[in-house]
Order: C-alpha cells, then structure tokens, then sequence
C-alpha cells in the first residue's frame, strides 16, 4: 500500500492512501466525533458531524468519508468546526423527541446524548416540526420514528449487509421517516426480524418487543415452575451490560444472576444444541448414504428461515428439519423433564435467553408445539436479561460463579460453539466423523470452518467420503451462496446464519457504541471466548453429552427417529413477499 | 393492504405493456425515475401492484421504490380525479393566501390532499411553484388555469365543474 504525507493539526504523519481523515487523525490519538458512520454498515457521510477543515477547500469536509491525500493539511478543532457541529446537533435534536427519562437506551448507551455531551450542546435553540408518528410494535422489533434521527444506519444494515431491504427514508422533508414502503408495518414486509437494525440504531428508534414483564409475572405466579434456558452467545456478551469487558466470558455469573432473579431452574441451550446435532448429523449421514435432497442445509437461525421461505421458496426442502436448539430443548423440558419431575407441563413455563430477536417470532410459529403446548413460551434478548438484573440491583460483575442444573447439567463444547459461524457445522462434523469411522477421533477442530471471512467452503475427509461444505453468515452472504447452489455449485452440507459472525452478533445483543464499533472488531472478540468455552469443556462433542444419551436411552428412542420426530422436528412453507 | 388498483380492470394488458416499458429502460442507469413517469401515465398512479412489478423488473427493493416516490410531490400513490387540481404553494402563492384556498377546496370535497372524491370527479394537490408568479395565487384544474383567486370564488368553479 502506498503511503501518503498529511498532517493534523499540525502534527505530521504518514499514512495509507485508502485512509479516510476519520482514520487518519485516530493514528495521532484524534476521535473525530462521528454519528451517522458505522464501519462497513454506513459510510455516507449525512450527518456532517464530523466535520474538519482542509487546506484550500471552501467547505468544510466530512472526515468520515474523505480520503486522504499527499500533502493535505487537516484542522479537527477550529472555531468554525466546532460550531458548525454544534450547530447542527442541535437541528438534529431541535425535532428529536428528547423524553430520555422513559427511553429504553438511555441507561447506558445513547449516542445522540453522549455526542451532545461531547460538544456541550447545553441548549437547543431551535424547535423543529415535531410530528407525533405512531409505533410499530412488531412480535420481535419494534420501531419508534419519534425518536429517530435519519442516519440511515439501519437502512446500510438491512439493505446493504442483509440484502432484506425493507426500510429506506420515505417522503421529504420534516415528513421524512425511515420506514417501509407504502407505510406498511415491519411485520407485512418480508423483514426477517433478524434485529441487525437495532444493533446499528444509535438511539432507541428500533428496540426489540420487550417482554420482561410476562416474565416476572411467570416468576411472581407460585403456581408456575418458571425453566430458564441460555444460548451460547448470551455467555459471551452478557458482562458487557455492565461495562466488562467485549466478549468477557460470564456464564457462572449468570447462572447465579438467573437464580437471584427467581426462576426455578437454570439450564444450558448448549444441550438443545447436542441434541439438535444428534438429529442433523443423523439426517445429514442419512440424505448422503440414501440419496436425499442436498446440500442439506442448518436449520439453528429463524432469520435465515424466514429470509429463504421469502427469497427461496423452491429449496425448503434442503432445510434440515431439525428445531433450532432452544425450541428442542423447550419440547423436551414440557415431556420428558415434566414427566421426570412429575410436574403437569401445563404449570412449566419455558423462557429462553437468545442473542436474537428472530427467537421471538420462531416461539410463536403455530409449527413450534407439542400436543397443543409452545415448545418455547417466552423468548427474552441479551439486553432484556442484562435490563432485569440491573433493575433489581443485582451488582453482576462481583457475583460469584455457578453451575447449570441437573438433570441435564453442563454440556458440550461442540454445543458452545453453536454460536458462532462455522460452529454449527464443526460441531456437525465432529459427531458425524466419529459415527462414520465408528471411533473416537482426537483431532476434531475444523479450522477451516472458523474465522469471519463471509463465505467460507472446504472439503473435508471422513471415513470413505468427502463432505463438500460451505458456511455463510450474513443473509447478504446467504444470498450470494445460494444463488451459487440454485446454478449448479455441489455441497453436501452447508452452514448459514442471519447476522454477520453468527449469534455472537445477534440482534438481541449487547449495543455497543460506533465509537468502539468503528475501531474494534466484537464480533471477532465474542467468538474467540466462544472457542476458549469449547477448549475448558471436559466433553466436547455431542455425542458423549451423558445426559443427551440418557434422554435418548430414556425417552426418544434413536436420533430421527418417531419421537424425535414429533419433538424435535418441524416444516416450512413459502412466504409471499408484499402480497394481498 | 393499502393500495388496491381499484378500477383497474385492464391491469392484466397494462401490465404487459410495462413490462415493456421496464424493458426499454432495464440497462440504462437511473432507470427507476424515467419507468415511474411513464408507468403513472399509464395507470394514472402508482398503486402497490405497479410499484411491485416494477420493484421486480428492475430489480430494484420495493422500499426503495416507494421512497422515490413519495419524495416527488409529481408522482401519486392515489388514483386521479377526472378533474385534477393543483394549487400552487409556491412562495408567492403562499404568502398571497394560498393555503386558505387549499382549505376551502379540502371542505367542499371532503377531501385531503393527495386523495380523490368518492365519485373519481376531483383529485386534490398541493404542488411547488408552477412560475405564474404573476397570477399569485393560482390554481389550475387540468389545463385551465385560475389566477388571482379568493377562497370565495371556489365554490363557483367547483360548481362549474360538477354540472359538467
């Protein structure tokens, strides 16, 4: 890369061509403010906060997108910069429905309140139109345009990053509103629910469908036995509610968080994961040696469902059949744990921690029940968990550590890794090469399903067969590979999760300011603890789960089998897109 | 849904004939702006159905066709009155009393902007300067234009059109 000479604020330094002033003036510790730009999700430069002076040109310069130049002389703070943003902050807040006491991120992480902070806006002295507009609350976001101040943030995530694209600004003016075409609500479009708006949202614009309050009136009722269950990622992002550290592994300390709360038992989403690799292994040998529909494809993330039941309604039948991990855990805990515990599962309430707001909408599909019961009944976010522990004041970084309960106790690290991309399909494969070689192997990490690189493909050897793999994440990564597999490409099994990095980057998880996005990876950090879980785990493949095996010898007979097939098993069905 | 192509009967043969309008511009950059004009001139506006083909066509998200359209007053999503009329909100217009006028048409027709009476008679709108300044405030009704009007004469030209 050629470098280029530059100099901020007087300082000289010597920087690659294809930097923005943004990234420039960071190299000489200057964090230009910024509101509107979010690193590969946003670079348009509209907000004209981070505004600078250049030598030589007449208008000042948004730094964000600017690129540098040899010679180029920049001035972050001069008295025209500074006013200039001053100026315009306040425009963006002279229309900005300012009721911080009652909104739902200024707990912790506004950005439009810290920027103010930051450039002491201490009075607004404009009053814009502010026109009252309707919520839409949805089953898993809902969307605020009262609070929403046009950054355009989440239209870069959905359109761009996810290729959905069922928002964008509609009409002109003060009327202006980030929304859907023809004003409908998110749940008439062919929105995934994926929530990857709200983790962009610099305010509380998009937020998930809160439903912490069913919750503690499920807690509160003494009639109840109220099972909590946790995902993987959750473990890996939870700590970062209360300012720990990006990717901070908490699981001991949630489960004694989850105790404090009031919920009977605390269980472990890794076992509904082992059990869902039980099953997808077994279909995944089975479609190979029979001759079945491949590549036969995951099935774990409800956003990539219902992205494919909208975009590719004629290979639904590649779709393993398998219940994403929580919703099988949820079905066993209203059967076989009610029936071991001797309680009437009418009196069980399920409650699910997910890194994602598509969970949501997957535990109210008609197709997610038993015998008339939700396998799932509530589905709270990352963030829904970290608010209830903060409301009652537990103090969550000085709690000490316990274990998940039994009967189904601690579970793989193949089950850990499920939320991270590529960690599905290792986890797969661990249990699928020890079947087909009938031995137990020792090296079983696949590093060439790990990493972020958006598309990732391999082959892999096992016993005589050699399993042509592909894993993509990111539903505009979805896309592009199976646009791939409808021309021709072959694959035998193929990993896709919704969001960019997998669960980990779920839409139900921790927001982190662009302040930090913009410079550090949180993916990268949250999946990296995820395989250090994997690597202190006694067990780290499904298979040898002892309590997956005791439900098997117990209760469901063998994996696909017909009680499996009731309980763990489900369909699709295409969806319309903008239909009548 | 919102938008029916209400009185749309032939929707299936102009249909077919955006198609071929889509065609004409599929490869050329910024397609979408010249598609819509030719597409409102068809239907008359742009209902959902129009909005989706076209969406398809040009492969382009429907969001994003929607937003282009409600940005231009030029383009509508309600069908068209018989008798279309505009009244102009430019600045001359305005600060000569246009909005009043705009009020008196809103009552009479029950109507709000952008929207058509019941009977498809008279459509409303609220449109930018349309440079006859000079006959502030100014109103036109299809091709005829009326300068230099009252709120009172409203009435009578409304009138004028309803024994039409």
């Amino acid at each position: 890369m050629n470098k280029v000479h530059i100099s901020i604020d007087g300082i000289s330094l010597y920087v690659p061509e294809n930097y923005t002033i943004l990234q420039a003036a960071k190299e000489v510790n200057i964090t230009i403010p910024t509101l509107c730009f979010l690193k590969d999700v946003n670079e348009i430069g509209c907000c004209r906060m981070c505004v600078v002076e250049v030598k030589g040109s007449k208008a000042l310069q948004a730094a964000c997108v600017h690129p540098v130049r040899e010679g180029m002389e920049v001035f972050t703070h001069t008295p025209k910069v500074m006013e200039a943003r001053k100026v315009n902050l306040e425009l963006i807040l002279s229309n900005h429905d300012a009721m911080c006491q009652t909104c739902t991120r200024s707990w912790m992480d506004c950005e439009l309140q810290t920027l103010a902070n930051k450039l002491s806006v201490d009075t607004v002295r404009f009053t814009g139109d502010k026109k009252r507009q309707p919520l839409d609350i949805g089953v898993s976001i809902v969307r605020d345009p009262n609070k929403c101040i046009l950054c355009r943030r989440c239209i870069g995530a959905c359109k761009n990053i996810q290729t959905v694209a069922v928002i964008d600004t509609m009409n002109r003016g003060f009327d202006t509103v980030v929304g859907s075409a023809f004003g409908l609500k998110l749940d008439e479009t062919p929105c995934t629910n994926c929530g990857q708006c709200i983790n962009v949202c610099p305010v509380a614009a998009l937020h998930e469908k809160n439903d912490t309050d069913r919750v503690w009136e499920a807690i509160n009722d003494p009639t109840k036995h109220v099972v909590v269950q946790t995902a993987p990622a959750v473990r890996v992002a939870l700590g970062e509610e209360f300012y720990m550290n990006i990717g901070e592994s908490v699981t001991g300390k949630m489960v004694t968080a989850l105790r404090m709360l009031g919920f009977d038992k605390v269980f472990d989403t890794d076992t509904g994961a082992d059990l869902t690799i039980m099953e997808e292994g077994a279909e995944l040998i089975d479609r190979i040696r029979g001759g079945g529909k491949l590549p036969l494809i995951t099935s774990c993330s409800p956003g990539w469902i219902k992205f494919c039941e909208h975009n590719f309604p004629d290979m639904l039948d590649n779709l393993s059949s398998c219940k994403s991990p929580h919703q099988m855990f949820g079905a066993v805990l209203k059967t076989y744990y009610a029936q071991k515990e001797g309680i009437n599962p009418d009196d069980i309430v399920t409650v699910s921690i997910m890194p994602c707001t598509a969970k949501k909408f997957e535990a109210k599909r008609p197709e997610m029940e038993v015998d008339g019961r939700s396998d799932v009944d509530i589905v709270l976010t990352t963030r829904e968990l970290g608010k209830m522990i903060y409301d009652v004041g537990i103090d969550f970084p000085s709690l000490g550590d316990s274990d998940f309960d039994n009967p189904f106790g601690e579970a793989s690290g193949a089950g850990a890794i499920f939320g991270t991309t590529g960690g599905v399909m290792e986890a797969a494969l661990r249990t699928v090469a020890d079947i087909l070689n009938d031995s137990s192997a020792d090296n079983f990490e696949y590093e060439e399903v790990r990493g972020l690189e958006g598309i990732k493909v391999a082959t892999i050897e096992i016993a005589d067969l050699k399993v042509r793999a592909a894993v993509a994440h990111g539903l505009g990564n979805a896309r592009k590979l199976m646009e791939a597999i409808e021309a021709g490409e072959e694959f035998h099994f193929v990993e896709i999760m919704a969001c960019p990095g997998g669960c980990i980057n779920g839409g139900g998880q921790p927001l982190q300011l662009s302040d930090i996005r913009n410079w550090v990876d949180v993916k990268a950090e949250r999946a990296k603890n995820l395989y250090k879980e994997d690597r202190k785990m006694f067990i780290r493949k499904s298979h040898n789960n002892p309590a997956v095996k005791k439900l098997y010898k117990e209760f469901l007979g063998m994996a696909g089998g017909k009680q499996a097939h009731k309980l763990l098993h489900t369909h699709y069905a295409p969806r319309k897109n903008y239909e009548d | 849904m919102t938008q029916n192509c209400a009185g749309c009967a032939d929707f299936q043969e102009k249909s077919g004939q955006l198609s071929k309008i889509i065609a004409k511009y599929k490869d050329t950059q910024g397609a979408l702006i010249p598609v819509l004009h030719e597409a409102q001139e068809l239907f008359g506006y742009l209902p959902l159905e129009v909005q989706r083909q076209i969406a398809q066509e040009l492969d382009i998200p429907l969001a994003e066709v929607y937003g282009v359209v409600s940005f231009y007053t030029q383009f509508s999503i309600n069908p068209k009155g018989k008798y279309q009329i505009n009244v102009c909100m430019g600045t001359a217009c305005y600060v000569k009393g246009a909005s009043e006028i705009l009020d008196k048409f809103r009552t009479r027709l029950s109507i709000d902007v952008g929207e058509c009476t019941d009977d498809q008679k008279f459509s409303l709108d609220a449109c930018r300067c349309i440079g006859a300044c000079g006959l502030a405030p100014v109103v036109t009704i299809n091709d005829e234009v009326y300068g230099k009007l009252t709120a009172d004469e409203v009435d009578d030209i409304l009138d004028k059109y309803e024994d039409r």
